[in-house]
């Protein structure tokens, strides 16, 4: 909810005396940010990008990284939309504390989730030992990665959906009702038409957060090239042996990264007010 | 206001003239980069050590050798590194982090398979461990004990031979970043068993383990360095000279290693 820059929101300062005061502590900062990433994407350019970028051990790091994080953003929409509406329009006891258990993983340090994700659907864990009744085992597949990256993202895009619901007039709705649509033409003609946009934006930040998803990864689900060697996994394993695949691999997660923040800062842009 | 600002100055370890017992010598920090193998035995040698040396704070930094390597390449500040095989050392002896000859050996040790507790897969010898639906766990090749693992398994290879490597990679369920990794997969029933080092599976008694017969056996040489970047040569010889003494050694071997023959 970023106020528009428009020129009237601009302050017209007549002392200009006093400006290093703003500008060198935020300088520190924008060259702390900065800086690293710019020494990625030399020490890339310096070597054979493409051919590190390209190499069996990156491509199958991203193919697994696109297929688990896609899945999981999936998941987080078709069941993350009816709790967010849920949450922005019943009244119900217990829905602070429900708001909070949702919240809860987006400040939770990884590994605390990749620990709590193995007491639980471990071999021997809490359900997981029920699991292994059907035969179902979790822990080092590719579904366990699919968990633990939908574990850390999906509270951004209900929390996201939630905001969106919450904004559109009630009133609306109601007149939607009166005229007689029903369920899904309320949600298809008036619901996700106005709230498409936190949608779309919570859906890609649900997904940068699936990208990168490592602690609860490499704790939960291992790592084995092709099945659960996501990029972050590779990059951390590349460090050591081939800084060069580690480097590159990191440079198309910046890039996919950049790409997607772009879209959404259009999104936030075009938000009619 | 004043009162509280020093107050908080002297909390900062680095102002130690603050202090109130101004007899001790200067507190001094001897930072120590450890393969994760050593975990055990490091800190109850770091601890004698302290005893030993009074100011002296020792401090470790446990994980791969492989890791540990890296990051002293790139510019982790360490005084002493204690690897599990020669390569890294060597790594390092090449970059010109440590001398040409500094390096000593100062322990062995040898692989085994441990399994999780009750062995709930039913293995009993090596051969199992190509059984079909086992889920094996073995240290990424850029470990040390990962690239030994591979190598016991060529050995066992000829031995019972028809694509036995083969089959029991095909088993590997995950490559972890180091041995306790492994250990705690295998601990925690996530996997059918794991192959280890010896000191691992001494430090874990819980856990059943299938011995690795010795010509199949890789034996592992731990190499111990001072870093020439070490703030103070002298303690970090001193360190090392103590891991040597028959005191050292033998808590080492108390933790299941094996003395350099």
């Amino acid at each position: 909810m970023r106020p528009r820059r428009s020129p009237s929101h601009r302050l017209v300062k007549p002392d200009t005396r006093s400006d290093w005061l703003f500008v060198l502590p935020g300088l520190a900062l924008v060259v702390t940010l900065g800086l690293p990433l710019l020494a990625l994407f030399l020490r890339a350019a310096g070597g054979d990008f493409f051919s590190h970028a390209l190499s069996g051990t990156a491509l199958a790091a991203l193919k697994l990284s696109l297929a688990t994080s896609l899945t999981s953003v999936l998941i987080s929409v078709l069941a993350g939309t009816p709790l967010a509406y849920i949450l922005a329009r019943w009244d119900f006891r217990g829905r602070a504390a429900l708001e909070l258990l949702i919240d809860l993983p987006v400040v939770l340090p990884p590994s605390v989730a990749g620990l709590a994700l193995l007491i639980a659907f471990g071999r021997q864990g809490l359900f997981g030992s029920w699991l292994a009744v059907f035969g179902v085992s979790l822990p080092f597949t590719t579904a366990a990665v699919v968990i633990a990256q939908t574990f850390v993202s999906a509270p951004l895009f209900v929390r996201a959906a939630r905001i969106g619901f919450a904004g559109i007039d009630p009133q609306l709705e109601e007149a939607a009702h009166v005229e007689g649509a029903n369920q899904w033409q309320m949600f298809s003609r008036l619901m996700f038409p106005l709230a498409g946009r936190a949608f779309v934006s919570g859906a890609i930040l649900a997904w940068t957060r699936a990208l990168g998803e490592f602690g609860a990864t490499i704790l939960f689900a291992g790592n084995l090239e092709g099945v659960t060697q996501t990029m972050p996994l590779a990059i951390y394993l590349g460090f050591e042996r081939n800084l060069d695949v580690a480097v590159a691999l990191s440079v198309v997660l910046v890039l996919v990264s950049l790409v997607l923040l772009a879209v959404m800062r259009q999104l936030d842009e075009d938000r009619v007010y | 206001m004043n009162k509280f600002l020093l107050t908080l100055l002297c909390l900062t370890p680095l102002l130690s003239a603050c202090g109130v017992s101004t007899v001790d010598p200067a507190p001094q920090t001897l930072t120590v980069f450890a393969a994760a193998s050593l975990t055990g035995a490091f800190d109850e040698i770091g601890r004698n050590f302290e005893a030993a040396n009074p100011g002296v704070e020792v401090r470790f930094n446990f994980g791969g050798s492989h890791t540990l390597r890296a990051q002293i390449e790139h510019g982790a500040r360490a005084d002493v590194f204690a690897s599990a095989n020669a390569e890294e050392m060597e790594a390092l002896v090449q970059g010109g982090f440590v001398g040409a000859g500094e390096a000593e050996t100062f322990l062995a040790n040898r692989l085994v398979v441990i399994l999780p507790p009750g062995n709930p897969a039913g293995l009993e010898n090596l051969s199992d461990l190509a059984g079909e639906g086992i889920r094996l766990v073995l240290a990424a090749r850029e470990a040390p004990v990962g690239n030994y693992s591979v190598q016991a398994l060529d050995r066992l290879d000829k031995t019972f031979g028809s694509g036995f490597k083969g089959r029991v990679l095909a088993n590997v369920v995950s490559y972890e970043n180091d041995v306790k990794q492994v250990v705690v997969k295998v601990q925690l029933g996530e996997a059918d068993a794991g192959i280890v080092y010896a000191s691992d599976a001494a430090a874990a008694p819980e856990l059943p383990s299938i011995e690795i017969p010795a010509e199949a056996n890789v034996v592992a040489a731990y190499p111990l360095a001072a870093l020439d970047q070490a703030q103070s040569p002298a303690l970090a010889r001193d360190f090392i000279a103590y891991v040597l003494s028959a005191e050292g050694q033998s808590i080492l071997q108390k933790w299941g290693f094996l003395p350099v023959k």
